[in-house]
Parts: C-alpha cells; sequence; structure tokens
C-alpha cells in the first residue's frame, strides 16, 4: 500500500463518519419519547413540554438543530399548511365554487373568484370541471374546512401531461434545497414538473420516455430520501442513466 | 384520490408508445410471492403477493349433508371479502357485487377444471359429505385482486390436509389431520385478467391501469394434456371487437403456460418446504 | 391439585415468542402486524380523513373508530364471515383502550379508522389487535402521547399466569380459568382495557393487575424497538 492509498484511505473514513455524524443528529422517535431534557430548549412541531422534558407527540425523526426541538413526519396522510402549494381534484361544482380533493384530512372549496381566470359565473364547469387537477394553494385553514386559491404563479388547471403520487413527507427531498433537486430533475429529463405539497405531482414532458424518466428519477428520491448527500447521488444516477441508455441505442444501431 | 382523467389519458398513450409506469411488457404480469401454511387452524391456507396486491385463503372443512342432486358428493363454497383494511374504497357490510365476482369467476375456475375430486369427499351416500369452504381475503389493493384471489384460492386447496373424522362420535376432530391431502385432481385452474385500455390490452392491471380500465376480460385456464377454458368473464362497460376477443383467447393461451410454470413451481417448493 | 406447570412450558410470567413488524398494508396511512407465538393480528389505519355522512362528524374533535373482526379460517372451527356480537364487543372496548393515547382534538369533523383483523388465533386475540392498532397508529402519524400495550392475564386455578393460550382459557379444573385481558399506556401506566370473564378475589385481581403492567412493560420496548427500525421507507 502506498502512501497516497492510506491518505484516500483515511479521507473516505473521514467523509463517512462526517456522514454518520450527520445522521445521529436525528434519530427516530416514539410517541411519548423524551427528546431532551432541559429549560433552554423549545417545543416545536409535534412536540411538547413536560416539566423540564420535550416529548415526541408523533411518530418521526427528531430534529435538534438549535435550541428548536421538532419532529419530522416519517409517514401518515398529508396535513395542510397555509402557504402550501398543492394539486387538487374538482369533485363537485357548488354555485359559487369548486369542492376540491387535496387528499387531506379536511374539505377543501375553491370559491370562484379565487379562479386563476375569467369564471363565467352561469357556468363554472367553463373553467374547471369535475375530474380537472388544478394547481393551488392553501389560503386559510378553518375547523369547516380548507379555503384555497388558484391565484397566483403556475397555479391554474393542468393540461396534459400525468399524475403520480408520492408520500407527502418525501416532498421536501423532492423538491431539495431552494429547488436544487426537482430543478436537476427538470432539466436531466427535460420535463416540466409541479410539486404539490401534498404529495401529488405533475409531469409534462415532450415524449412518453421523458415523462416515464422523470417518474423513475422521483421514485429514485423518495426511495433513497433518508440518505444523506442524495443530490450528489442522484446526479450518478442520472449519469449511469444517460451511458446505458447510450449503450442500448448503439446495440441497436449494430 | 381516485384517479384524473388527465392521468387516464396519458397512461392511454403511454401503452399505444408500447409503455408501462412500473416498466412491464404489456403482456408482463408482476412478480409473483406465494406463501402456503400461514395459519394453522385452517385446514389449507396460502399468502400470495402479486406485485404489491396482497391476498389470503384459507381452506376449511365440516360435514354435512349432501345436495339432493348429487348425494354422493362434497360440496364448496367460495367466498370473499374486500376487507376495508386494504383500500380505503371498500366499505363494510354484506359482500357487494365486485367481491362476489371474484368468489362466482373463482369458484367457476375451480368447479368446472374439476380440481376437487368431490366423489372422494363422499363419506356415506346421501347422508354424509365433507363441505369444503375457501375464504379469501383482501389484505392489500394494488390492482388485480381477482387473479391474486385465484392463486391464493388453488395454493390453499393445494396445501389443504383432511381433518380427522370420529365415527363414533360422528363429528369433526378439528385440530386433528390425517396425513392423507384433500382429494385434487391434476387439473388445477389459474386465471390471467386482461384489460382494454384505449387500442392496447395488458395483462395484471396496475392500481391506475384497473382505474382506466375500458373493458376487462378474466379466463380461467387449466391444463393436463391440453389447455381448457374453465370460466371467462367480459367485464366493464365498453364493447369489444371481435378481434380483440380473439386476441384476448390467443394471449391467453399464449401466456398460460409461463404462469402456470412459476406459480407451480412457487407453491411446490413451499410444500416440500414444509415437509421438511 | 394445584396449577404448577403451564402446557408449553412457559413460566408464569413469561410471554410467548413476540413479533411485530410495521408497514405490513402499504395502501394503509399506517399499518402492523403482532403476534403472541400463534396468535397473529394486522391493524391497518386509514386517517385523519373527512368523515362523511355528516351528521357522524364530530365539530369538536376527530373520531376515532375501530372495526375488529377474525378471519374465517383463523380459529379451529370455521367462523362465518361478517360481524358477530363478540367482533363488535371487541371492536368497541379496543376503541376505548386506543382512545386515551390520541391525540386527535385538532382533526375536528375527522375520522381515523382502524381496521384490525386476527389472521391465526389461540387466544389473547384482542390484545394482539391492539397491539397492532398501537403501532399501526403511530406509524399513521396520528398524534398519541404515548403507546398502548396490551396483554392476556388470567387466574388459572389459583395461580396468577400472563398471555394466556386457548388450552388455559379451557381449563376446567380447581377453580378453572378466569380470563382478564389488560391494556396500559406506556408511559403513564394507566390502565385503558380491563375485562374480566370467570371468578376471582379481589386480592387475586390485583395480583392479575401487576402481572399484567409487567409484562406490557416488555411489549411496550418491543413496540418502540420496531418504529425505531422503520427506514425511510
Amino acid at each position: 500500500m502506498t502512501p497516497k492509498t492510506i491518505k484516500e484511505k483515511t479521507e473516505k473514513e473521514e467523509k463517512v463518519e462526517e456522514e454518520i455524524g450527520k445522521e445521529t443528529k436525528r434519530e427516530i422517535v416514539v410517541p411519548g419519547e423524551v427528546i431532551v431534557s432541559g429549560d433552554d430548549y423549545l417545543p416545536g412541531e409535534w412536540t411538547e413540554r413536560k416539566g423540564k422534558e420535550i416529548v415526541a407527540l408523533r411518530f418521526g425523526l427528531a430534529d435538534k438543530s438549535g435550541r428548536l426541538v421538532k419532529i419530522i413526519p416519517l409517514s401518515g396522510t398529508y396535513i395542510p399548511r397555509k402557504g402550501n402549494v398543492v394539486i387538487g381534484k374538482v369533485l363537485d361544482i357548488t354555485f359559487n365554487g369548486w369542492i376540491m380533493d387535496i387528499d387531506a384530512p379536511y374539505q377543501s372549496f375553491l370559491q370562484a373568484m379565487e379562479a386563476s381566470k375569467f369564471v363565467n359565473k352561469n357556468d363554472l364547469s367553463e373553467c374547471y370541471d369535475i375530474g380537472d387537477m388544478v394547481a393551488v394553494k392553501v389560503w386559510s385553514i378553518k375547523r369547516k374546512g380548507i379555503d384555497l386559491t388558484a391565484r397566483g404563479r403556475n397555479l391554474g388547471r393542468l393540461e396534459e401531461g400525468i399524475i403520480i403520487r408520492v408520500n407527502s413527507n418525501k416532498v421536501p427531498r423532492v423538491i431539495g434545497k431552494e429547488g436544487s433537486m426537482i430543478n436537476l430533475i427538470k432539466t436531466e429529463t427535460n420535463c416540466d414538473i409541479t410539486v404539490g405539497q401534498n404529495g401529488i405531482i405533475w409531469i409534462k414532458g415532450n415524449k412518453v420516455e421523458d415523462e416515464l424518466f422523470a417518474e423513475k428519477a422521483i421514485l429514485f428520491v423518495t426511495e433513497k430520501s433518508f440518505v444523506e448527500g442524495l443530490t450528489e447521488k442522484t446526479k450518478e444516477w442520472f449519469d449511469k442513466q444517460k451511458k446505458s441508455k447510450k449503450k442500448e441505442a448503439k446495440e441497436e444501431e449494430d | 384520490m381516485e384517479i384524473s382523467n388527465l392521468t387516464k389519458k396519458r397512461i392511454k398513450d403511454y401503452l399505444e408508445a408500447g409503455k408501462r409506469f412500473d416498466g412491464r411488457k404489456l403482456l408482463e404480469h408482476r412478480e409473483i410471492e406465494i406463501e402456503t401454511g400461514v395459519s394453522k387452524n385452517a385446514e389449507g391456507s396460502a399468502r400470495v403477493k402479486l406485485g404489491n396486491t396482497e391476498v389470503v385463503a384459507g381452506v376449511k372443512l365440516d360435514v354435512g349433508e349432501p345436495y339432493t342432486d348429487s348425494e354422493d358428493k362434497g360440496t364448496l363454497i367460495t367466498t370473499t371479502e374486500l376487507l376495508p383494511l386494504s383500500s380505503e374504497e371498500f366499505d363494510y357490510g354484506p359482500p357487494r357485487i365486485n367481491a362476489i365476482e371474484i368468489s362466482r369467476i373463482v369458484d367457476r375456475g375451480i368447479r368446472e377444471s374439476g380440481m376437487i375430486d368431490f366423489e372422494k369427499l363422499c363419506i356415506k351416500k346421501g347422508e354424509k359429505v365433507w363441505n369444503v369452504f375457501v375464504d379469501i381475503y383482501s389484505i392489500n389493493d394494488d390492482g388485480n385482486l381477482l387473479d391474486a384471489s385465484c392463486f391464493a384460492a388453488v395454493a390453499a386447496l393445494l396445501d389443504a390436509k383432511m381433518p380427522k373424522y370420529d365415527e363414533k362420535e360422528e363429528r369433526v376432530a378439528y385440530g386433528e389431520w390425517t396425513s392423507k391431502k384433500i382429494p385434487l385432481t391434476e387439473n388445477i385452474p389459474l386465471t390471467l385478467t386482461f384489460h382494454k385500455i384505449g387500442k392496447s390490452i395488458i395483462l395484471d392491471p396496475s392500481r391506475e391501469e384497473e382505474a382506466s380500465s375500458e373493458a376487462r376480460v378474466s379466463m380461467a385456464l387449466s391444463s393436463k394434456k391440453d389447455i381448457m377454458i374453465n370460466a371467462m368473464q367480459k367485464g366493464n362497460e365498453a364493447a369489444l371487437s371481435e378481434e380483440e376477443i380473439l386476441k384476448i383467447i390467443d394471449f391467453a393461451e399464449k401466456e398460460y403456460k409461463n404462469v402456470e410454470k412459476e406459480v407451480f413451481s412457487k407453491i411446490e417448493k413451499n410444500l416440500k418446504g414444509k415437509k421438511d | 391439585m394445584s396449577y404448577t406447570k403451564r402446557p408449553d412450558g412457559r413460566k408464569f410470567d413469561e410471554l410467548r415468542e413476540m413479533k411485530a413488524k410495521v408497514g405490513v398494508v402499504p395502501r394503509a396511512d399506517g399499518s402492523a402486524m403482532f403476534a403472541f407465538g400463534d396468535t397473529i393480528a394486522i391493524a391497518a389505519v386509514y386517517g385523519p380523513k373527512p368523515f362523511h355522512p355528516q351528521h357522524l362528524q364530530n365539530p369538536e374533535k376527530g373520531v376515532l373508530r375501530v372495526n375488529y373482526d377474525m378471519l374465517s379460517f383463523s380459529v379451529t372451527e370455521r367462523k362465518k364471515p361478517g360481524p358477530s356480537r363478540r367482533s363488535q364487543e371487541i371492536s368497541k372496548v379496543t376503541e376505548w383502550a386506543l382512545a386515551p393515547a390520541l391525540q386527535i382534538e385538532n382533526f375536528q369533523n375527522t375520522v381515523v379508522d382502524v381496521h384490525i383483523i386476527v389472521l391465526q388465533a389461540n387466544a389473547s386475540t384482542r390484545c394482539a389487535g391492539i397491539n397492532a392498532a398501537s403501532l399501526a397508529l403511530a406509524h399513521a402519524g396520528i398524534p398519541m402521547t404515548e403507546l398502548v400495550s396490551a396483554v392476556s392475564v388470567g387466574k388459572i386455578d389459583d395461580k396468577i399466569v400472563v398471555d394466556l393460550i386457548k388450552e388455559e382459557e379451557d381449563y376446567e379444573d380447581g377453580e378453572g380459568a378466569t380470563d382478564i385481558p389488560m391494556a396500559f399506556l406506556s408511559n403513564s401506566k394507566k390502565l385503558t382495557l380491563l375485562q374480566l370473564d370467570g371468578k376471582t378475589s379481589a386480592e387475586k385481581l390485583k395480583e392479575a393487575l401487576e402481572a399484567g403492567k409487567k409484562a406490557c412493560e416488555k411489549i411496550s420496548e418491543l413496540q418502540k424497538k420496531t418504529l425505531k427500525e422503520v427506514k425511510g421507507e
């Protein structure tokens, strides 16, 4: 073993240790489990303070960055938050708007005046019809239900393309830090993609192959969602896919 | 959320280009997993996974009077419950038509193939025969519960042993089994379900494909020497052209041998493993 | 002659080998399998989701709905498919056993549906069901203050034993068998299920409660371990 190899090995080991260190910052906790103890900490989402302790109120990953302690859900149905962009389906049309299904625990409603374009008050179905998929934003959440709006950039009825579903808890990974992951997928697959916070994703490409490729990439990300350095790994995956596609094309030529 | 019209249209487009979401070929079925003997109090039982679709089936026997028009034959009753556990679309209550249809098609396949030797299930002609109950339950619905149900019912029957019958007390000694298996013949049925979506015909639909389906045809086939069609059912609302029907029949004959080989070898492996 | 040996050789305070797994029904929001030896239960949770029909909704908090049933071939003599009075009672006491652990007050007008089936039965079926349901609810991300653990305790003749098997339930010598299923919250150890069927003194009942509490500690440990082994799916 030459000195150079020994150095590389140590660097690699260091990298692995760094990754393990990053991962142990977050561990899986169960309901009722004490996450930290001490007055300095603040109980964030899905936790509560019990005396000196911060206790988990939900199964998930405990995140202890800084003083705020919260749970990052690993599983479970989509819980809407104000401002979330989601993709919903029109279930029914009333005299003043559309009843939507956004896969949330509550009824959702889109008022006629919140549509993304001009609405014929006598025939709302001209704007959005039953069965249409619409990108909307969660405007408010009340006991009675959720109010949506379709006014805003990139909101409105989705035409063509395909809808796929992933667990809503994986959405942050699919989007990535400041959109880094989803932008990588869009560029590499040449597709238009809207990711709803509710786990509903719309993909539109020029070719069938492109859309299926984007779907495959998204599934890859959701399956590896708890791995560190995922953007890098996804770039590598794309490179591999491109190489094997080139190989296939070449083999077909010969 | 139920499938959108967008997706239905896209699936049609993909299929015309010969592509399916999960990368399968049009007449390719998903991975089949079979495990027998999954419920010890049953005379026979099996668990089948077809992709992510999972079904369990169990066989129970009891003794009763035969039907008047078949005094020397045992009986068969097949039931299917589509459990709310397996899908948010299933409700509690008496079986709805989708569960009833599965029961009847699977039952027809078993009966018409001659899989069970009903005469060997006779204890005393006109008075006492064995009644065979095959109960099927869905555990996870990811499309094509029918084929998974048939595979599970068949595997459970192949796993089943005869319970001891106490002649003196005239009752079944439940919990005690003989070493004899339930009397079966070599004719074992398997179903293949095809769906028409747009211009394409596919085998073994996924959940989305099932929701986009215009018409479906399920066929139960069995073979000893030659392939026999024992049951056939066209479902859903669209019509099929003669060409399409003939295509499906051809596909079934072609694909049956592959599926038969795979399913039977997997069941065999299980049964052999249990013996040891 | 007093009860000195259990049919399977276990000690009086010994549980059967337990198995637990989460995620066994991918289509559900949460799911789990739990087994006490030969008794196997599977639970799946859907929700919180909008509760229809509207007249059943509770505008003040979310509603928990439990349905328990045994598969026809899970028992020695075939159980006719469909609900029985026994399964309806068990569904209700299971709901009462799980409700105190849930925090669904903020989910007004919604329902959390828990479906439990018994795949194979050798006594302690409702307890296996509660343990599976507790795991499934946690897996579904339902807000919970703690987990729920259940065990069947019995007085067989004059001895207190935990985790009954059918043979013990059917014991007829001496004082016979008294079946006492119970469930505790995993941290506060509060009681959420208690039923009794047989004949016992108050003193023996107290002994049974102690034995059950201790046994449930071991069950909680397994439930926690099972959840912690879930990888990002």
